[in-house]
């Protein structure tokens, strides 16, 4: 499976477990477009922060590396890549083509299509 | 249990495993962090204890020390409860306590940068406290009076006794006075304590 489509599975897996914790009208859809922080978000700052470590987790547990997520480049940029579930996953990407590592763990199939896009290098 | 030091540990006991790292790495850092997230469970406690002094005049330090001791007794204390923090709030549990000084409240002569440390260790217990609160995790702290330990070895004894006097109870502490207060914190009941420093030796 393509870096980029294990990368959604990764953040709808992260959205499936916050949704569990959250009250039924914050909950989040799964789709890119999906704002996570900034104008049109539902979540409060600490949902983001948990949302954040949960993908930070997940990513690690796809990719067998850290993937971390908050660091000061992604806190620098005038627009956060926080911002969507999409512009989430193209950072990601960049990270992991940065990463240049063995991505070795199997991913298993997405319970839901994601994007047929590929932007991050094996 | 797991620790880590600079040094090799000296035993060996079937449920203790040993990290060598240098808690001013934080790519060591985070590699121990991912490898026990690989390992376990999870992580109910992290005891914040490496740190390092400096006696010296302030006219006399040089800015290199002040960095090394900032690096080790904030920074570092700040990535381990970061990267605790993220294992601790899967379980929605956790325990953290750091490590602070009566230097700071005694306001100590020659202590300016080691007490300066440890006053940014209170208020970042302070409010890691409030931060991690919701992910049912306590940051407290412990503030230890002289123990007879490597820290205060270089120190003058006339200075020690003089710093010991202005303590509710003049004498040295010991190991088990610090461990009781860890034990406090720790403890299953004091889930409602959180963002504290005890001192001990009754400075405050």
């Amino acid at each position: 499976m393509p870096i980029f489509a294990r990368t959604y599975k990764v953040l709808f897996a992260a959205v499936d477990q916050l949704n569990d914790e959250l009250p039924l009208k914050l909950r989040l859809t799964k789709t890119p477009e999906t704002v996570i922080l900034g104008s049109g978000g539902k979540l409060d700052s600490l949902s983001i922060v948990s949302f954040l470590m949960l993908a930070e987790q997940m990513l690690e547990n796809e990719f067998n590396f850290p993937v971390g997520l908050a660091d000061e480049r992604a806190m620098s940029q005038e627009r956060s890549p926080f911002r969507t579930l999409s512009t989430m996953a193209d950072y990601i990407g960049q990270l992991l083509k940065e990463k240049g590592e063995t991505i070795s763990a199997q991913p298993v199939e997405p319970s839901l299509p994601v994007p047929a896009r590929e932007s991050a290098g094996t | 249990m797991i620790g880590c030091s600079r040094s090799a540990c000296e035993f060996v006991h079937p449920n203790y495993r040993h990290f060598n790292l240098d808690i001013c790495d934080d790519k060591a850092v985070e590699k121990m962090f991912a490898q026990i997230r690989a390992d376990d469970q999870g992580l109910d406690i992290l005891i914040n204890n490496a740190g390092i002094g400096s006696m010296n005049h302030a006219l006399m330090t040089p800015t290199s020390t002040v960095a090394r001791v900032m690096n080790t007794n904030v920074v570092a204390t700040f990535q381990m409860c970061r990267e605790a923090g993220k294992i601790m709030s899967r379980n929605k549990f956790g325990r953290i306590v750091n490590f602070a000084t009566v230097a700071t409240p005694l306001q100590l002569e020659g202590e300016a940068i080691y007490a300066a440390s440890k006053a940014a260790v209170i208020s970042l217990t302070q409010i890691l406290g409030r931060e991690l609160a919701p992910f049912g995790i306590t940051v407290n702290a412990v503030g230890p009076t002289p123990i007879r330990t490597d820290l205060i070895a270089a120190v003058p004894e006339q200075k020690l006794e003089a710093l010991l006097s202005r303590q509710a109870f003049p004498r040295f502490g010991e190991f088990s006075d610090v461990s009781n207060v860890i034990d406090f914190f720790v403890r299953p009941e004091s889930a409602f304590i959180t963002g504290q420093t005890i001192f001990l030796g009754g400075v405050s």
